[in-house]
């Protein structure tokens, strides 16, 4: 960061940022890592498919998931449910594995 | 194995620091708060039509390009960008200009950059970073990132994902590499000229949401954020509004102090000693600024009950503060 050196001047000092950051940056991933945690328990009981955990897990949402896949909104949103999901055409899972950045076979996965 | 001889610098945000780098790298030194003032980069904007996973846009600087594009006029020399339909397009020209021994600026998407540490890796697609060579062992790009500080290196195919990710300010591939060489300014007359800029968007914006006026409707929406039934969500709010002016990557106090820097730097090449002193006005609403974020740092970590209006007040005092410092800054530039 910036900050008033030894000479009076204002010079690029080395920072790994202060407590403040730390907080908010934490906050967000804290927040992440809670919907993806929902969506676990969420798809172990059967309410959502695995690909909603996988969506959270990769930090995204639907429509950024819809924009990454190329797959229209309300199919993305359609597809979170666990019948429809398990009914899915290989060519739709290949994209959303290359989407998230996973193997096909790991979308059923729950790790 | 060819690497030219490039040296890797850290610097606190991304787009100024890879500009600096690039033109250090031909012959211009020039510090990176002097590619962030030169191309009027300080900004504030609130656009809440704006949503980043559900959370309006809060911006201390101007959009992403424009200290790339901005840096042209000033420096005399052009920046050719390129965009690509596809993958294969783009990666195919950027190894070729790697193998002509170029320094090429990319935008890419943090995600998908394997090197960033895991708490950095959220979807924001305009990251800013320099690729210098090509282990033609491996193939893997030698990475010299801005905001970190030692080279890196990244495969191609992470390279490719990270280049070509969709969303929102999609990268679509770009790259760009100066054309001609950048040449010494007239000091006097582009230190004034980007001044003036600067204090024109702050001040008189015909957009309320943008410059000082968008301080104040910011702080207009915090104090109206509903922390009856959900304070989850108002934290969220402006835990957003507080990492928008994180430290790595803005220099701290929503690029504030590296604004302050540049003017500190600019005053004597373009003989306005005056400049000193508003740097060091500048430097203490930076402090402000991160009071505000210490305030609401405390509230997130439930340290102090959680009070909007706290931060409204906080956020208003802000505003007319850096009201009267753009007032001066335009008068000293005249």
């Amino acid at each position: 960061m910036y900050a008033r050196g030894a000479d009076g001047k204002l010079a690029l000092t080395p920072s790994r940022g202060w407590e403040v950051e730390e907080i908010v940056t934490l906050q967000a991933v804290k927040a992440c890592d809670e919907l993806a945690e929902t969506a676990r328990q969420r798809a172990k009981a059967g309410q959502a498919s695995t690909l909603e955990y996988h969506m959270h897990r990769a930090r995204m949402d639907v429509a950024l998931l819809s924009q990454a896949s190329g797959i229209w909104r309300w199919r993305v949103r359609w597809h979170l449910r666990p019948r429809v999901f398990a009914r899915l055409s290989p060519a739709l899972r290949q994209r959303y594995a290359a989407a998230l950045g996973i193997d096909v076979a790991r979308l059923d996965a729950l790790d | 194995m060819t690497v030219p001889s490039f040296t890797h610098q850290q610097a606190s945000h991304c787009e100024s620091g890879v500009m600096s780098a690039l033109l250090r790298h031909y012959g211009l030194p020039i510090s990176e708060a002097m590619a962030f003032g030169l191309s009027s980069a300080l900004c504030f904007a609130y656009l809440p039509f704006v949503r980043l996973s559900g959370l309006p846009l809060v911006s201390y600087r101007m959009p992403p390009r424009a200290i790339v594009r901005g840096l042209q006029k000033p420096l005399g020399f052009r920046m050719c960008s390129e965009r690509f339909r596809s993958p294969e397009e783009g990666i195919a020209r950027l190894d070729r200009l790697l193998d002509d021994g170029r320094l090429v600026g990319l935008q890419a998407s943090v995600f998908w950059l394997p090197y960033m540490p895991p708490d950095f890796r959220f979807h924001f697609n305009a990251h800013n970073l320099l690729v210098y060579g090509r282990d033609e062992a491996s193939g893997e790009y030698l990475v010299s990132d801005p905001v970190l500080e030692d080279p890196q290196r990244c495969a191609p195919v992470d390279m490719a994902k990270a280049r070509f990710a969709r969303g929102a300010l999609a990268p679509k591939g770009l790259i760009y590499y100066p054309a001609g060489m950048p040449s010494e300014p007239d000091w006097e007359r582009a230190a004034r000229a980007a001044i003036r800029k600067t204090t024109r968007i702050m001040l008189r914006t015909p957009l309320p949401l943008i410059g000082v006026r968008g301080i104040e409707w910011l702080a207009r929406a915090v104090e109206r954020l509903p922390t009856a039934a959900d304070t989850a969500r108002a934290k969220q709010y402006v835990g957003h509004i507080v990492r928008m002016q994180e430290e790595i990557g803005t220099g701290g106090g929503g690029f504030r102090y590296m604004y302050a820097a540049f003017l500190e730097e600019v005053a004597p090449l373009c003989k306005r000693p005056a400049l000193v002193g508003l740097g060091a006005e500048l430097v203490d609403i930076g402090d402000r600024w991160r009071e505000f974020a210490l305030a609401t740092a405390r509230m997130i970590r439930d340290r102090d009950p959680l009070d909007v209006r706290r931060l409204a007040s906080l956020l208003r005092a802000l505003a007319t503060r850096e009201r009267v410092f753009f007032v001066a800054l335009d008068k000293a530039a005249r």
